[in-house]
């Protein structure tokens, strides 16, 4: 019952922590760039906003529009549950593992690609066809760190990861755990939308891939998307930082392991997020075309890490 | 009771080809030939599950019947069960769904009594092969198999494309024929042929020969699995033949080629050197990954899913390789998930292609086309094919909570088990192996996300998808069917898995793994390796689903919808030529891959006599280039014709002439005798 208890609090946990992380992001960034920018809750008000716009649907769209939201942000919660976020191993530890998450995160955006050729629109299509080939090309990478990671631990679920690392703290410095991470977070960029693969805060349709699937989408249905696009990044940045670097995790459900996991939490995803904003900062969009190099690098990384984490066996 | 229904199953297809052909005009003959066939098939389903339950194997011999080559000998083994229950829930579906699409064929361009008798005929002979128990019963059904399934490839032989299409299928087919009669009379080595002869024989055998007859059974049962390069004849007979004979050719004939090989190398030669798993697993790997390269620049509908047949081929063959692998080292637990992982994907894919195929066949049945450019709209006006073939790309996209998660993780876990091998060499290509895999579900989700939201999502691109209709009643049912198939088989790896290991227990040595897989509503890769539980993620899934609205309905969120036109940067009146195309959604991959597509274009465009600036006309014109068919076949073929040339000039058309041959070689003849 208490595990039960527990998967509530870390999923309300992941819902509130997303949209302050995305706005930190943007601050950081902003202040980056000498701008003054929005305050870092500034997407709790959007959310509040959008959840009271009513919302427009186009007329070509059929029920798989009005469906998709829920099934994107649906899957991210249900991710959100497996991932170890402040305590490993979680209860539902055994129902999902790391491929379980991939592709969960993928069924949303599978539903999201299908509501962008909804509507029947250029900018619908165009994003799909983006999005869908940035995410094959990004699935060897991630399966190989996957690999690198179950090498370490001796399992692909999520828990066991987590507590073999803790247990064995030199695995966390083993170059395939290091080049591991490096492939991992090129995904990362890939995966949630970021610079130098595409850019979150511009709607120029020579450029935009997410923007331009969720171009039609409208109030309640458009807060549950970016909701959703948030909980994504809060996953991969708790990816990043739980299962390389997972001290502050908590291995009990005692009360002060849960608060300091809490705080090591918010100290790690504002780590993160200060690396993506200086990242996005520094480096310009990439050509579409050339964002398959990007990932080709990534997967020789991850390749890597593989090989090495087997020779070094 | 295994008898009995055993009889049923010859006797229902029996009567289902008897009416076909004998039927008078007052019969409704679309319906009782279905009802025929699918009696037999779910006799035969019941016999698979009643020998796979009580473990006991079902054994027939008939002596008397062609005595010459031992007889028809006929045994029913739990592996061989599995199969028969593939083909059972492959062909329910398609029968149901065939008396209502067969209709079409009333109006006389095709012959329903030859569909009629074929259909039954290729069942039965498909359900023969697994319970075929010595060499000439194999081969005899084998070659039945694909006679019948020929004769439905062209039943449409009205259209030249088809006949061509049938050539193809014959031709390579019987190519696969040569290299298994090699095989098989190899393995034979001067016995009996019956199969525990062989079994037993196949330990004396040197080194060399087994390695020959695997390599020939490899070749032999690949070319009708479709495994690259020997997949030439899917793309071309799948969409050629009836949407519901192209469901059962891919879903469940192809799969007798996983039948073969598994029969041959892991059972009757006991298994082989690590080579042979390796070989596999490449020759898995590149069909997966040029199987969905290809299927993702054809805009075909029906095409498109017969590439994806060689994509899912490739997954199957990549966790049977592993399998071979593990059990070369003796990694027992490994090899049979590595097993399971394969089986588990050919049930799979039986159920998910099967049910694309049934959706392609009405929307085929609706428009009238399969260009994916002409449709559009689909899920207005076909709501129920739309959800099942929604399903089905859900399925084959490898989407959890849908089946082709659970087997695609199933060889997932087993290729990560590949760590253990103590070969370095191998265990090194292991992680190529993965990356492929996974760049293949990758695609195969874009590839999807192409088929079915350009087919049935937005405007409708031509007059016939506008005015397209749902299907008929049993259509639906039959996809009806496949689809529940699919959700209740991603959902139950726990029930699946054991049942797997329960199958493959016994054959080449490997262990009974039913404890080590069994646990409740969960899978377990063994030695704690990792755990998932598909049926709780979809409990998790739908409550989430469920929860959501109700959430945002007691926190008050606005609940008004208003429709409105699609925003058009300001134009008013959006047509479907504003949409994307199934060739644009493609080309940044067409991009990607260019040095594999090799793409030519062609763009002729017409100016205005008067001024640049207007256009009269653009023609584009692309095509890839078919590396296999230009590198491989192209040459043969070039060969063959050369060689006919020569022939040609013995067979000049002239009785005289023949009648000269005739009298040599009588002459050659009589002093041969007269010497030796």
């Amino acid at each position: 019952m208490t595990g039960y208890v527990f998967e509530m609090v870390q999923g309300v946990l992941a819902l509130l922590l997303a949209p302050g992380l995305a706005g930190f992001v943007r601050w950081v960034k902003a202040r980056l760039q000498n701008r003054r920018g929005a305050p870092p809750w500034q997407p709790y008000f959007e959310l509040r906003k959008l959840f009271g716009k009513e919302v427009i649907v186009s007329s070509n769209a059929s029920w798989l529009f009005r469906f998709a939201p829920y099934v994107i942000f649906a899957s991210a919660i249900a991710v959100t549950l497996l991932v170890p976020l402040i305590a490993a191993p979680l209860p539902f530890d055994g129902m999902g593992d790391l491929l379980m998450v991939v592709y969960l995160l993928l069924l949303g955006t599978f539903f999201l690609a299908l509501a962008g050729l909804d509507v029947g629109t250029a900018f619908g299509g165009m994003g799909a066809s983006r999005e869908m080939t940035v995410a094959a090309i990004a699935e060897p990478t991630i399966a190989l760190a996957i690999f690198g990671l179950a090498l370490g631990a001796g399992s692909t679920n999520l828990g066991r990861i987590v507590t073999q690392t803790l247990a064995n703290p030199a695995v966390a410095v083993s170059p395939g755990r290091l080049l591991a991470f490096a492939a991992l977070f090129i995904v990362t960029l890939a995966e949630t939308g970021r610079l130098p693969v595409d850019n979150p805060a511009t709607h120029l349709e020579l450029t935009m891939i997410h923007e331009a699937m969720i171009l039609e989408y409208s109030g309640r249905y458009l807060a549950l998307i970016e909701w959703g696009a948030w909980l994504k990044l809060t996953i991969f940045f708790t990816l990043l930082a739980n299962l390389f670097v997972p001290w502050g995790v908590a291995t009990t459900f005692d009360p002060a392991a849960l608060a300091l996991a809490v705080a090591s939490l918010i100290v790690k995803l504002a780590v993160l997020g200060v690396i993506i904003a200086v990242v996005e900062t520094r480096v310009a969009k990439l050509r579409l075309f050339r964002v398959p190099e990007l990932l080709g690098v990534s997967f020789v990384l991850a390749l890597l890490a593989v090989t090495s984490s087997f020779l070094l066996k | 009771m295994m008898t009995v229904l055993f009889l049923v199953m010859i006797a229902a297809y029996g009567f289902g080809a008897c009416v076909a052909l004998l039927g008078g005009a007052g019969l409704d003959r679309a319906r009782l030939v279905a009802a025929g066939a699918a009696t037999g098939a779910g006799a035969g389903l019941a016999l698979g599950a009643v020998v796979i339950a009580s473990g006991q194997p079902f054994a027939l011999l008939i002596p008397e019947l062609l005595p010459i080559a031992g007889g028809l000998a006929l045994r029913l083994d739990p592996l061989g069960a599995f199969f028969l229950i593939v083909i059972g829930a492959g062909a329910i579906p398609a029968a149901i769904y065939g008396a209502g699409y067969s209709k079409a064929y009333e109006d006389g361009h095709a012959s329903l009594r030859l569909l009629g008798v074929m259909f039954n005929l290729f069942l039965l002979a498909m359900s023969l092969v697994t319970l075929a128990d010595n060499v000439f019963t194999f081969l005899l059904m084998w070659e039945g198999m694909s006679l019948t399934s020929y004769f439905l490839v062209i039943t449409e032989s009205s259209e030249d494309s088809t006949l061509r299409s049938g050539n193809w299928y014959a031709a390579m087919t019987h190519a696969g024929l040569a290299l298994l009669l090699a095989a098989f009379v190899l393995l034979m080595n001067g016995g009996t042929g019956a199969f525990s002869d062989l079994r037993a024989g196949a330990v004396t055998l040197s080194p060399e020969v087994r390695n020959l007859i695997f390599v020939l059974a490899l070749f032999g049962f690949g070319s009708k699995a479709g495994i690259v390069p020997l997949h030439v004849w899917l793309p071309r007979a799948h969409p050629a033949a009836p949407s519901h004979v192209s469901a059962l050719m891919s879903g469940v004939m192809i799969k007798l080629g996983v039948y073969g090989l598994l029969r041959v190398a892991l059972d009757l030669l006991g298994g082989g050197p690590t080579w042979w798993g390796a070989l596999v697993l490449g020759l898995g790997a590149v069909s997966a990954l040029f199987g969905v390269l290809y299927a993702l620049m054809e805009h075909d509908l029906k095409r498109l899913l017969a590439y994806h047949s060689v994509e899912n081929i490739g997954i199957i063959f990549i966790g049977l390789g592993a399998g071979l692998i593990f059990h070369s080292s003796g990694l027992m637990t490994l090899a049979v998930l590595g097993f399971i992982g394969g089986l588990y994907h050919t049930i799979n894919h039986a159920s998910f292609k099967g049910l694309l195929f049934l959706g392609a066949g009405s929307v085929l049945h609706a428009t009238g086309t399969r260009n994916m450019e002409e449709m559009g709209g689909l899920i207005k006006r076909m709501p129920w094919t739309a959800l099942f073939f929604l399903i089905g790309s859900a399925a084959i996209s490898a989407l959890p909570p849908l089946n082709g998660f659970a087997s695609e993780w199933l060889v997932f876990q087993s290729l990560l088990g590949g760590l253990a091998l103590p070969m370095p060499e191998i265990a090194l290509a292991i992680p190529i192996a993965v990356g492929m895999l996974a760049l293949t579900s990758g695609l195969a989700a874009a590839c999807f996300v192409k088929a079915f939201g350009i087919s049935f999502l937005a405007l409708p691109r031509s007059r016939e998808a506008e005015h397209a209709h749902e299907s008929p009643l049993s259509m639906r049912v039959g996809m009806a069917i496949l689809a529940l198939a699919c959700v209740a088989l991603g959902l139950a790896p726990f029930a699946v898995v054991p049942m797997l290991g329960g199958v493959l227990a016994g054959l080449g040595g490997l262990p009974d793994t039913r404890p080590v897989f069994t646990l409740d509503l969960s899978v377990q890769a063994p030695a704690g390796f990792a755990q998932i539980s598909p049926a709780w993620i979809g409990v998790g899934l739908f409550v989430l689903l469920a929860l959501v609205p109700l959430v945002m309905r007691l926190a008050r969120a606005n609940r008004k919808l208003r429709v409105g036109d699609t925003w058009g940067c300001g134009r008013i009146g959006q047509t479907a030529r504003m949409e994307y195309t199934a060739t644009s959604f493609a080309e940044p991959l067409r991009r990607v891959f260019a040095e594999l597509y090799r793409p030519a274009k062609e763009l002729t465009i017409d100016f205005h006599p008067e001024s640049k600036y207007f256009v009269q006309s653009i023609e584009y014109k692309s095509e890839i280039m078919p590396l296999f068919e230009r590198v491989l076949y192209d040459p043969l073929l070039r060969l063959v014709r050369r060689v006919s040339r020569q022939v040609r000039r013995v067979q000049a058309g002239s009785v005289h002439l023949y009648l000269m041959y005739i009298a040599v070689i009588l002459i050659l003849l009589l002093v041969a005798a007269r010497w030796f």
